[in-house]
């Protein structure tokens, strides 16, 4: 019999991957790419500094480099001025604080989440038909294709606002903006999906006699879930960016997108990069932990594929 | 070898053969599209309008019912389609001419519902009747497989247009397509000015930009893999990040003019082709590969003679997708601040003074720029990648 | 222009009418099957006249393009004939298949990967909707009878290209269907793993007295399985010989040394030229 050595823990394995392969060289990245932020921070916040200055020309270099780091609202604000703004606006202040990061990562998360859900079953409803309907193949997979080239995110001032004229407000036409961008990445996923199993699989179904309904619950659904999976990672990440877009036209009150637009408005440039790193930690966090459950049910599922 | 060979390969066979929809029900289709417009036309159009007062809304329905009734059950083929076709054709176009004629509009009776019941059912039928028709390889399957999107997008914006004009839907809710067009037209000059803003100064050089470097750099990082392995992962990592989001900053720092659109169309493009590239470089066969190195190859002749054509699918999937990030970057940027012309700007001040059909004209607009960019790219992809499986037989 | 052939097949037939007294399985009389491609019409089938009766281990063997593998699939039902007629059990194709009268092993194992090796042989009982013990019942003795007992919680890929490819034969054979379709089942494997599952195949055979056809290109192989060798040529794919194999049927690896293995192999072997002749 073929003898496999025991699995290593999935954490071991990512581990030792990292180490014996790119851990070193994306340090190594990161450094570089922290250099260069503090060499371009000092170079472009330096013509205020040296305007603010009592005598420009006895500025040193020391001196002058303090001075473009330590700036209220440089051109571009050093790392670890932004990283001083992210932890005091989401640990010092209060959550219930206008200005608390986690108070407007939560309103921005939570229509995120609900577009997800929506956009995702959606997707999901509309590949079955899809696949299982022949008619409907023909006559909609043209428009939700072509629905992708239209620069959906036009939209979204449209869908704030005449859902503001009928009185609705707040979450709901924002996760509709975020469903309408998730429901695309998972219907072409899942028509793939659920096509996946091999020709030979699909005429073992078919000497069985097998029924559509068997077909798909021991065959299409199974095979589609690795499809599933890299479709959702795409799809939590589109909603995200639906749910900021959608915080921008009516500037509106609260949302990681409303922390950007205000920003943008005052010139606080570091509450804008604060507000940017939420957004990549939260982007990260969401399509990290979408990864992790498809290891999970991956690993469940017979693991090697 | 296996004689698999002689079994035609059809990737359609892979879906499960859907049952197809059988001729009892799709007659059923036919007769309830003329019995609904037949009542339809002895129903009131409106509040004191009859369907015969609207113009030739009243023949046209009846004619279809006949149709319906009369022919369409009894032919099948292509020209069973044909009169099926011209059948709803009529429906549809009686529906129109009775929501438009003065006095329906916001007052609409049981006429209107039922005729667009029966509009509805036909426009099933006739999908229906297509699929089973399409699936030929010749210039007749063609057709109809252009034809059947086309009769159902049609009927979407019959409906959409029915809707709101029946219903007096106000125009700050959702203008009709009819006034859309209307606006479009009418505002050709300061569209065509939100274009060259846009699209011709921040899309299509930011696009450009964009992509060539993120294909450089993904040609960089295969170079040297120490790079690659510590660029990749951050690269991944960033194009599932709102990018977006660093519109305000490039506002900033170049001003309100096009510039800053273009770079931040630059940055969104930019990822999304490095990973491309990256991912196409490696699509190559291990076979292959060794082939070249068993003739002491070049790293740069392996790129040109092998690894470049096996990744043009790839990278075509990534110019595709960057032209449609393009436009929603540069139509976003304009969101935070721009000078008084753009496709983002119009948007966003017509929003606020409740001009929606301006604002529908400009997602015309943008919709039609989306396509077109998506249609040269895919009709460059067919030329270039033509050996490619998905392109073959065509 | 196949004239010569059906006379070949025609008396194939009429040979082993006369000598078996056991029921027909199959019946096929002047089959023919046209593919439209894109590349415009191949014949795949053209006049296939063939008889196989209960209990015998028929051989499809032919080049590529032959039409063999087409034939299988046309009594499968996963291929409809475009003229001629053929009985499966009696019955047409259809309704074998709705009767589940056969099992069928493809080239490759087919096994699902998200299913160990008892789940995948369970598969079609939960298809049909056996009870479990019974599942569970049945899957052991199939398992038991292509040597995989104790392999039941792998999953494919922890398993040998042959024991995969054992694992779908336990998957055919545990509704126990009177007939066995077998395409090639053992040539994506290497010599050594074939001769081995040809002895186990044989075996099997006489064990459950299954009625087997079997697609191969492989001389040795289908002179070494069959009870009778159908000989198959392309363009159109047709019938050219059918050669009674009347080696004893306790065989071992050895006979294909005998003397009449090599005359039978040689037989096989002319029919393939013949075929061949005015091409390649």
């Amino acid at each position: 019999m073929t003898t496999e050595p025991a699995a290593p823990s999935f954490f071991a394995r990512a581990v030792g991957r990292a180490l014996g392969g790119s851990l070193l060289p994306v340090a190594m990245v990161i450094v570089a790419l922290l250099a260069l932020w503090y060499g371009a921070a000092v170079l472009l916040n330096a013509p205020f500094a040296r305007s603010m200055a009592a005598d420009p020309a006895a500025l040193g270099l020391s001196e002058l480099i303090d001075a473009t780091l330590s700036q209220e609202r440089p051109v571009l604000p050093a790392p670890h001025q932004v990283l001083w703004e992210l932890k005091k606006s989401v640990f010092d202040l209060p959550v219930t604080s206008k200005r608390s990061l986690v108070l407007h990562g939560w309103v921005t998360l939570s229509s995120t989440l609900v577009g997800f859900g929506l956009g995702a079953l959606l997707g999901l409803l509309l590949a079955i038909g899809i696949v299982h309907v022949k008619s409907l193949e023909k006559s909609l997979m043209f428009w939700i294709v072509s629905s992708q080239t239209v620069p959906i995110l036009a939209v979204a001032p449209i869908v704030i606002v005449v859902l503001g004229a009928i009185g609705v407000t707040g979450l709901v036409p924002k996760a509709i903006i975020s469903a309408y961008l998730c429901f695309f990445p998972v219907t072409i996923g899942m028509v793939k999906g659920l096509t996946s199993p091999d020709r030979l699989h699909v005429d073992l179904m078919r000497t069985w006699d097998a029924t559509p309904a068997q077909t798909f619950w021991r065959l299409r659904a199974p095979a589609s879930v690795p499809f599933l999976f890299t479709s959702l990672e795409v799809a939590i990440a589109a909603s995200l960016v639906g749910a900021i877009v959608g915080e921008l036209p009516t500037g509106a009150q609260a949302g990681l997108g409303a922390r950007l637009l205000a920003g943008s408005y005052y010139g606080q440039t570091i509450q804008i990069w604060a507000a940017l790193f939420a957004a990549a930690a939260l982007a990260a966090s969401m399509v990290g932990l979408v990864g992790l459950i498809e290891r999970l049910v991956l690993a469940a599922m017979g693991g090697r594929r | 070898m296996s004689d698999l060979a002689a079994v035609p390969p059809s990737p359609a066979e892979d879906a499960p053969s859907p049952a197809p929809v059988t001729m009892e029900l799709q007659e059923l289709g036919a007769y309830a599209a003329a019995g609904l417009a037949a009542l339809a036309a002895l129903a009131p159009l409106a509040i004191g309008v009859a369907w015969w007062d609207a113009g030739a809304s009243g023949w046209l329905l009846a004619a279809a019912a006949v149709l319906f009734a009369g022919i369409v059950p009894r032919l099948s083929g292509g020209l069973g389609a044909l009169v099926a076709a011209t059948a709803t054709a009529a429906l549809a176009a009686a529906l129109l001419l009775a929501v438009h004629h003065d006095g329906v509009g916001g007052r609409i009776g049981l006429g209107f519902y039922l005729a667009f019941a029966a509009t509805w059912a036909a426009s099933w039928m006739l999908v229906q009747r297509l699929t089973d028709l399409s699936g030929g390889s010749d210039w007749r399957g063609r057709v109809i497989d252009a034809a059947i999107p086309f009769v159902f997008g049609a009927f979407l914006f019959l409906a959409w247009e029915a809707i709101c004009v029946g219903f007096g839907v106000p125009m700050v809710l959702l203008p009709a397509p009819s006034q859309i067009v209307t606006r479009f037209f009418a505002s050709l000059p300061i569209l065509g000015d939100d274009f060259v803003q846009t699209v011709v100064r921040a899309v299509i050089p930011g696009w450009a930009i964009g992509s060539t470097a993120g294909f450089l750099v993904a040609i960089l990082a295969d170079r040297h893999p120490f790079l690659g392995r510590g660029l990749m992962p951050l690269g991944n990592f960033v194009s599932a990040l709102p990018m977006v989001g660093i519109a305000p900053i490039m506002v900033m720092w170049f001003g309100f003019d096009w510039q800053s659109k273009a770079a931040v169309v630059v940055i969104n493009t930019f990822f999304p082709m490095l990973v491309n590239t990256v991912a196409g470089l490696s699509a190559s066969g291990r076979m292959e590969r060794d082939l070249m190195r068993s003739w002491n190859a070049s790293w740069a002749r392996t790129l040109i003679s092998l690894r470049l054509p096996a990744a043009m699918p790839h990278i075509f999937a990534a110019l595709k997708l960057n032209s449609t990030f393009a436009l929603i970057g540069a139509i976003v940027a304009e969101f935070f601040g721009t000078p008084i012309v753009g496709m983002g700007f119009r948007i966003s001040t017509e929003v606020g003074r409740m001009g929606l059909d301006m604002v529908w004209a400009e997602i015309v607009m943008a919709a039609i720029t989306g396509s077109a960019l998506y249609a040269i790219l895919a009709f460059v992809e067919r030329r270039v990648t033509f050996w490619h499986p998905s392109n073959r037989g065509r | 222009m196949l004239g010569g052939s059906n006379v070949a097949s025609a008396g194939g037939t009429e040979a082993s009418d006369a000598t078996s007294p056991h029921r027909v399985v199959i019946d096929a009389k002047e089959l023919d099957l046209v593919f439209d491609t894109a590349d415009g019409r191949v014949h795949a089938l053209a006049n296939v006249d063939l008889t196989v009766r209960e209990g015998e281990f028929v051989s499809f063997i032919g080049p590529s393009g032959c039409g063999k593998t087409t034939l299988l699939r046309v009594i499968a039902d996963l291929e409809q004939a475009t003229g001629g007629s053929i009985t499966v059990g009696g019955v047409s194709p259809a309704d074998a298949r709705a009767a589940r009268l056969y099992g069928y092993v493809f080239q490759a194992a087919a096994l699902l990967p998200w299913r160990n090796v008892l789940d995948n042989v369970t598969l079609p009982l939960e298809i049909f909707g056996v009870s479990k013990e019974e599942r569970l019942e049945r899957a052991a003795r199939n398992l038991d009878l292509v040597n995989l007992t104790g392999f039941e919680k792998k999953f494919p890929w922890q398993l040998s290209g042959g024991m995969q490819q054992r694992a779908s034969i336990a998957r055919a054979l545990a509704y126990d269907p009177q007939l066995l379709l077998m395409d090639e089942p053992f040539g994506a494997l290497d010599e050594i793993v074939r001769d081995k599952l040809n002895v186990q195949l044989l075996k099997l055979w006489a064990e459950t007295a299954k009625t087997v056809i079997f697609v191969t290109h492989s001389i040795p192989e289908a002179v070494f399985l069959s009870t009778k060798i159908v000989v198959m040529s392309p363009r159109p794919g047709r019938i050219i010989d059918v050669i009674e194999c009347d080696l004893p049927r306790d065989r071992t690896l050895e006979i294909r040394e005998s003397s009449r293995f090599l005359e039978i192999a040689h037989r096989v072997r002319e029919g393939l030229r013949a075929g061949h002749s005015y091409d390649d």
